[in-house]
């Protein structure tokens, strides 16, 4: 499990790399939200992995899930959402304002980019 | 435990609710007044925090009576109250300018303007790391909002990019702390101190990269080299009272990185001591060259402050990296000195921007412009100051860094970079100057000629400035005494993780 959850977050993490580098402002916000979901997994796994533990108080149980790393990872849920949400109306804006959606607002880059 | 640790956190959180609530309701001067009714409160609340402080405690809030270090933990000592009162100063004189009628545009400056102050002053104030990630995001939401303010293309294309360098930041330091996490079960800072310094060989590698990247983030927020480029053009981009709040923003990684410097990475910091070391320097010297290179090849003046701001920055993280006592508190005095004056220069920017009519703040040659003389006399009181010529504050804590810098061995580097690159804000600052004040040239004067008033904040901070010449005494004596309690973290843990609530007096 741990090789699979690893490998899924540097898969996460490096496609979301490659497009927040791209120069038109859809894939960046795809980029953006694709290391936010990246960040996300890693911090739920900062707790380490374990499988049918209880995260609250149990006399009888064996061991317990950390539960700090959920409080962790649904901050960074609700923020990234926040900000997803305001980089695309940004975007948005961007591309009514300076008429195209290339990240510096230059048009003559057309189809290159 | 003391109540006054939370409350420059509660004021401007509250005042920003009302604000936002009432932005229908009352008319725009009632929320004016509100608004500085709100920040002058916030000076006087950050005065009595520093004055709480001064004797060398450290003053613990535990949010809901959780005992530290598992509940969420506030911490004020000597350099988290002067930050605090160095944002609440400047944000006075920037809302006393934004209030003439850069406000006008949207009911949301208000609120947002009390929002920014919320996250700037938690940042300073909490230690918890997690918590800085969460107070980091409060203040970086409420800038994009400020920043965009006005709205314009060139503002929007700056703030795209404002935007995403800074998202990708926050990604980054979600990393940062889940391996820090990951390694050492705390997230408070006072006990991640205690647990870095304990770790084991295996766990040595994570953690130094988990530390690493923590300073690359905090790095972005300083605009350290190579991380710098987002700077100039955002600040150059948005309207002066948000550009002269914003120059406390950059203070923030400052604030950050001084703090894990001393915390985690000080002498008692076992195998992770002195992580930083190998970067701080040389990096520091690269921003301070290249921000005075980028002040001589800008076109307007705005863009030109920016890098002059790349330049202090430089100066601040050099007197961090020689990490003495006497470096750190000049560094400290450098700090609010680089901050008072940059406020000031971009408030002053845009008063000479719209006397010039078509030709802006750009550096060509435009019609004498009305006040010149007053303007004239400001620019030229601000240039001292950030070019750090005698007899005022620049010069002061410049002198005071390259003093510390003297026993250090990279000291033919240091001086040569920081006399050099003084030396070319000189030359930049001058060449301006003469630009935009001496030389009349053709062109459209100005349809409207602004009041004097519009002035007054700019001369204001100057004036703070010239008074940070004057008390320069009791308060690099101030200073000093911060540099020593950052440099004896021992206490500062002890206090965090006492479990008792009462300040301890050293």
């Amino acid at each position: 499990m741990e090789a699979l959850i690893s490998i899924l977050i540097g898969l996460l993490t490096a496609c979301g790399v490659y497009l927040v580098l791209r120069a038109r402002t859809f894939p960046v916000v795809m980029g953006l939200t694709l290391l936010s979901y990246g960040v996300n997994l890693f911090l739920f796994a900062t707790g380490r992995l374990t499988i049918g533990q209880p995260a609250v108080i149990d006399a009888q149980a064996p061991g317990y899930a950390d539960p700090l790393p959920q409080a962790l990872v649904l901050t960074a849920i609700v923020i990234s959402f926040a900000m997803t949400a305001f980089v695309i109306m940004l975007s948005l804006k961007a591309r009514a304002e300076l008429g195209n959606d290339h990240v510096d607002g230059h048009a003559d880059e057309e189809g290159r980019a | 435990m003391s109540h006054l640790v939370i409350l420059p956190l509660l004021l401007p959180l509250l005042a920003g609710a009302l604000l936002l609530l009432v932005r229908r309701a009352l008319p725009l001067t009632v929320r004016r007044r509100l608004n500085l009714v709100a920040v002058l409160a916030q000076v006087g609340v950050a005065l009595a925090l520093l004055l709480a402080v001064a004797d060398g405690s450290v003053l613990t809030y535990q949010l809901g009576d959780w005992p530290a270090p598992y509940g969420i933990v506030l911490v004020a000592d000597r350099l988290s109250a002067w930050m605090v009162l160095l944002t609440a100063l400047l944000a006075l004189f920037a809302l006393l300018y934004a209030i003439r009628g850069t406000d006008a545009g949207s009911r949301h400056f208000q609120p947002l303007f009390q929002l920014q102050l919320f996250g700037l002053c938690g940042a300073f104030l909490t230690g918890d790391l997690f918590n800085l990630f969460v107070f980091f995001e409060v203040l970086l939401l409420a800038s994009y909002g400020l920043l965009l303010h006005g709205g314009g293309a060139e503002r929007t294309r700056a703030g795209l990019h404002f935007v995403v360098v800074n998202l990708v930041g926050s990604t980054l330091f979600l990393f940062a702390a889940g391996t820090l996490y990951g390694v050492t079960g705390t997230l408070n800072m006072a006990d991640l101190a205690g647990k870095l310094a304990a770790l084991g060989p295996d766990e040595l590698g994570l953690a130094r990269a988990g530390a690493l990247l923590l300073f690359a983030v905090f790095a972005l927020k300083a605009a350290l080299f190579p991380l710098y480029l987002w700077l100039p053009t955002a600040y150059a981009a948005t309207s002066a009272p948000v550009a002269a709040l914003f120059a406390v923003m950059t203070k923030v990684g400052i604030y950050a990185i001084l703090r894990i410097q001393t915390l985690w990475f000080g002498d008692g910091a076992g195998e992770l001591a002195g992580l930083l070391d190998p970067w701080l320097l040389p990096l520091a010297l690269v921003t301070m060259a290249l921000g005075s290179l980028g002040a001589l090849a800008s076109t307007t003046l705005r863009i030109q402050i920016g890098y002059l701001v790349l330049v202090s920055i430089g100066v601040l993280l050099t007197a961090i990296a020689l990490g003495d006592r006497d470096s750190i508190a000049a560094a400290l005095y450098y700090l609010v000195h680089t901050t008072l004056a940059t406020g000031a220069f971009y408030l002053l920017a845009e008063g000479i921007a719209r006397r010039r009519g078509a030709a802006g703040d750009r550096l060509i040659d435009a019609p004498t412009m009305p006040h010149a003389g007053q303007v004239g006399t400001l620019f030229f009181i601000a240039a001292i100051l950030v070019a750090g010529l005698p007899p005022f504050s620049g010069f002061l804590g410049k002198l005071m860094v390259l003093r510390a810098a003297l026993d250090d061995p990279a000291m033919a580097w240091i001086l040569a970079v920081v006399l050099t690159s003084g030396l070319l804000g000189i030359v930049a600052l001058a060449r301006s100057g003469s630009l935009l004040l001496l030389r009349a040239g053709p062109g459209e004067p100005p349809a409207a000629t602004p009041g004097r008033a519009e002035l007054l904040p700019a001369t204001a901070l100057l004036a703070l400035c010239i008074g940070l010449t004057l008390g320069a005494g009791p308060l690099s004596a101030f200073t000093q005494a911060t540099a020593e309690q950052l440099l004896v973290p021992e206490h500062y843990v002890e206090t965090v993780l006492g479990g008792d609530m009462e300040a301890h007096a050293r």
